[in-house]
């Protein structure tokens, strides 16, 4: 028996731990890079491993501590290595410095992880000049190569790894001249808000669009451009970083025929992360875009655990039914119902919002019947929110999708 | 005689139009130079271009233009197969939107068959969508080009100036030609940042400033206005949906927003087309990329729901004649190659066979070099082709054609040392991009952009 497992970020490793923890059988870990650990190698910041491993720690040690974990456990971690090829009935193809290999595993999981949205994928017209990046570029630039980023740095976006960004700012030797958001206000904490006031004196500016970047051969300049009022002006900087808008790096995913998510853009999966494809699980920000680490570790283990049922015998589900979301609500994850399905990963739905509400009420619902309605307290764009579990049991397996909406909206 | 000038032959501008000229004299007994004002060749309007291999069905017949577009079209299809330039005949689809365009077929099959192309046909609209399935609802009929494809614009101008550079011409890149003159007694004195060139035979490929060049020889035939041209590179995971060029039909202004596969394995829509005042202004505006994301709405909705991989945009260096302005003054010793548009990189090595004919008629002495020419292959950066990562028996040699550094266009260390190194480097992580793809995926650097940064930073110090 051979448990494979993509991707050896938080959420990979969680699973191949939890899948040794669970049984005996050969667990392999394919990365990429040259070291294991995913994001949390070049997050330098505090406030790691809270809900997984109980104790507060940096993102290196976090990756460090997750990849001994790991290797002390007996699963093999293959780095430089990728899957060069895949196909909805074939094996897998992995290239490395060894050659390459076909694999063909009795179960599959893919954490393969999010990126964020780049400047060119949000259309930001302009000239194409150096010193245009995101925050995974920016933090391995500083922490992993020490090399240096500029002096005047545009953050753009106004989410937590916003903020994770003004202090590889400041550790970069470059000021934050400013941080730009198209939504009303930022979506992280008012903590790290008022911190980075008082700390960097970085003003935010909300309801304002970075609508054209211009310099050559660095950045010279950004104009921005105030969504209520239409009003442009231009600010002199040498560095813009776009941050957050997480993606799924989903390109395998699609090249092994998995059903996919519209809403979240990674694999449509049951509560037990269970693919469309038979073997095949899914966990991690894979899934929707970055969660915080610990939470997709946790959703690595919950995987391993239905992949090590899977390969003890158990069955692939038939009459899964998706899960859609209605706006302003964004999506859902996991967006699938498997009869007895089980409960998704830390007992909640996630849900995300494109607008801020408070209260929202929100229902479940199927072919007109309500399954759940309730109240949310706090809706923010790029949060995710918990949504109870409990209607999932009553979901009539030969019925059409599921839809979570407002209540006002229907 | 020779030796009164410090090289025999001087090509100003290192775009695929000059690589291509530098290339074909580099295989007779002659001092060549080359220079270049960028940083690398093949750096300017070179690089950010439709990459399409036309056939020249649609040019005008008779002009000069049609003559070496149907010319280029054989010379670089043989050669992209000789060297490895990556080429891929997907036959191109001229579609009709409404009841006028269907109007026009005919005149453009009529066109066609006047430039000596007798294989392009009609296509109804079943014929069409069976064909294209993922084209919006709507379209009325097609002529099928099947001769059009696409070539690397990376590549191209990069083995051509491979092969002079191998063939012993001095090539000089970062190095503008900042005036020009012609010496008492015939040649050409040539004034860089780097110290005074004289030369024999003066080849002006100078491109967007190939006006400013001709002027300061005296000359005053034309002038460049930039024409802007935009373009929008879609995911890889949208390639499935296009299996042809789509044409759009032309009018009297523009050919029209395509949409078209590259050979990177992407799907690339545009291009806009204005005339700008700066002859570096390339930057993308606003309304170019909204009015492309309409356009592609309108042709092919499947396709705006992807993601963006890039962005760019390229000057074509347009003048107020329709035709090329390529004049080789044979007295002087000069050949003027100006006002290449859109179509240079199809031309290019018939372009340069011309500019050598005529300099050859002229008195340059043509003497053969002894020997065949030198024997290389340039790497494969397309989509089709084996990649290095594809080749246990390479990796097997060296584990660094293993080891993937940039993920989204799987390249590898092996590639990235070679770009870095050998008769052509790459001085930059731009000259790096071209040479591999690397940094050219749909991360833009989230994953490899420090990596890549301390490599060539690294290798250039």
């Amino acid at each position: 028996m051979t448990l494979v497992v993509l991707g050896g970020g938080p959420a990979g490793l969680a699973a191949a731990l939890e899948l040794r923890r669970l049984d005996t059988h050969d667990v392999l870990v394919v990365e990429r890079e040259g070291a294991a650990g995913g994001i949390p190698r070049h997050a330098r910041h505090q406030g790691f491993g809270l809900r997984d491993l109980r104790r507060p720690m940096s993102g290196p040690a976090y990756a460090r501590r997750y990849a001994r974990l790991a290797a002390a456990a007996g699963v093999e971690i293959r780095t430089e290595t990728m899957v060069t090829g895949w196909s909805p009935d074939g094996p897998l193809e992995l290239t490395g410095p060894g050659g390459r290999e076909l694999l063909t595993p009795d179960a599959l999981i893919l954490a393969t992880g999010c990126r964020e949205r780049p400047r060119s994928a949000r259309l930001v017209p302009g000239s194409r000049p150096e010193g245009v990046m995101t925050t995974g570029t920016l933090q391995q630039l500083v922490y992993l190569k020490q090399r240096p980023v500029g002096e005047r740095a545009l953050v753009v976006g106004a989410e937590h790894v916003s903020f994770s960004a003004l202090l590889t700012l400041a550790h970069g030797g470059a000021r934050a001249v400013g941080m730009t958001t198209e939504l009303p206000r930022h979506q992280s904490l008012r903590l790290f808000r008022a911190g980075t006031a008082l700390r960097w004196r970085t003003p935010l500016w909300t309801r304002t669009a970075v609508t054209a970047i211009h310099g050559r051969p660095r950045v010279e300049e950004v104009e921005l451009t105030d969504l209520d009022s239409g009003v442009t002006r231009s600010l002199k900087c040498d560095t813009v970083v776009f941050t957050g808008d997480w993606i799924p790096d989903n390109e395998l995913a699609v090249m092994g025929g998995l059903a996919m998510d519209p809403g979240t853009r990674g694999p449509r999966v049951d509560a037990a992360l269970r693919t469309s494809r038979a073997g095949v699980f899914a966990a991690g920000n894979l899934l929707h875009g970055a969660e915080t680490a610990d939470v997709a570790a946790l959703s690595g283990r919950h995987a391993a655990a239905g992949a090590a049922a899977t390969v003890r015998g158990g069955g692939w589900p038939e009459g899964t039914v998706p899960i859609e979301c209605e706006p302003p609500l964004r999506w859902i994850s996991p967006s699938a119902v498997a009869p007895r399905g089980g409960t998704p990963p830390r007992h909640r739905y996630l849900l995300r919002s494109q607008e801020f509400m408070r209260r929202a009420h929100v229902e479940v619902v199927q072919d007109g019947r309500s399954l759940w309605a309730g109240r949310l307290p706090k809706l923010v764009p790029g949060r995710s929110a918990g949504l109870s579990y409990s209607w999932a049991e009553a979901v009539d397996h030969a019925g059409g999708p599921v839809r979570v909406r407002l209540a006002s909206h229907g | 005689m020779r030796e009164r000038f410090d090289t025999d032959v001087a090509v100003v501008g290192g775009g695929v139009v000059g690589c291509a000229i530098a290339r074909e004299l580099s295989g007779f007994e002659l001092r060549l130079t080359l220079l270049e004002a960028g940083p690398d060749v093949g750096a300017g309007t070179s690089k950010a271009n439709t990459a399409l291999l036309h056939t020249g069905f649609d040019a005008k017949p008779g002009t000069l233009e049609a003559r070496l577009v149907a010319r280029g079209y054989e010379l670089l299809g043989a050669y992209a197969q000789r060297v490895g330039i990556p080429v891929e005949r997907t036959g191109a689809l001229l579609v009709a939107w409404n009841e006028e365009q269907v109007g026009e077929l005919p005149g453009i099959l009529e066109r066609a068959r006047a430039n000596g192309h007798t294989d392009l046909r009609e296509l109804g609209g079943d014929e069409l969508y069976a064909r294209e399935p993922s084209l919006a609802a709507g379209a009325r009929g097609a002529i099928a080009v099947p001769g059009e494809g696409l070539v690397c614009p990376f590549t191209t101008p990069l083995a051509y100036a491979t092969e002079a550079v191998l063939s012993g011409c001095d090539l000089r890149r970062s190095t503008p030609v900042t005036s020009a003159s012609r010496l008492d007694g015939g040649g050409f004195r040539l004034a860089t940042p780097a110290g005074e060139l004289t030369a024999r035979y003066l080849v002006n490929a100078a491109g967007l400033h190939s006006d400013e060049l001709d002027r300061m020889l005296g000359h005053d035939g034309f002038t460049v206005t930039p024409r802007r041209g935009e373009l929008i590179v879609f995911d890889k995971l949208a390639r499935p949906l296009v299996q042809h060029i789509v044409l759009a039909v032309p009018t009297k202004v523009t050919k029209g927003v395509l949409i078209a596969p590259t050979v990177f394995g992407n799907v690339m829509l545009g291009p806009t087309a204005d005339d700008v005042e700066r002859k570096d202004d390339t930057e993308s505006t606003r309304a170019g990329l909204d009015h492309l994301m309409a356009e592609g709405e309108r042709i092919m909705p499947a396709l705006v729901r992807h993601e963006v991989t890039a962005v760019y945009a390229g000057l074509r260096a347009a003048t107020e004649h329709a035709d090329y302005q390529l004049t080789v003054h044979a007295p002087q010793g000069y050949a003027c190659v100006g006002g290449i548009r859109s179509t240079g990189l199809s031309a290019s090595m018939a372009i340069a066979e011309h500019v050598r004919e005529e300099l050859g008629a002229g008195g340059l002495a043509l003497e053969p070099k002894p020997g065949p020419p030198p024997e290389f292959r340039m790497p494969n950066i397309g989509e089709r082709g084996e990649r290095p990562h594809q080749r246990p028996e390479l990796i097997e040699r060296d584990d660094d054609y293993g080891r993937i550094v940039c993920f989204c266009e799987r390249v590898t260390r092996g590639e990235l040392r070679d770009a870095l190194d050998g008769p052509l480097p790459a001085v930059d992580l731009d000259g790096l991009r071209r040479r591999t793809r690397a940094h050219m995926g749909r991360c833009q650097g989230f994953f490899c952009g420090a990596e890549l940064a301390a490599l060539v930073d690294e290798e250039t110090r």
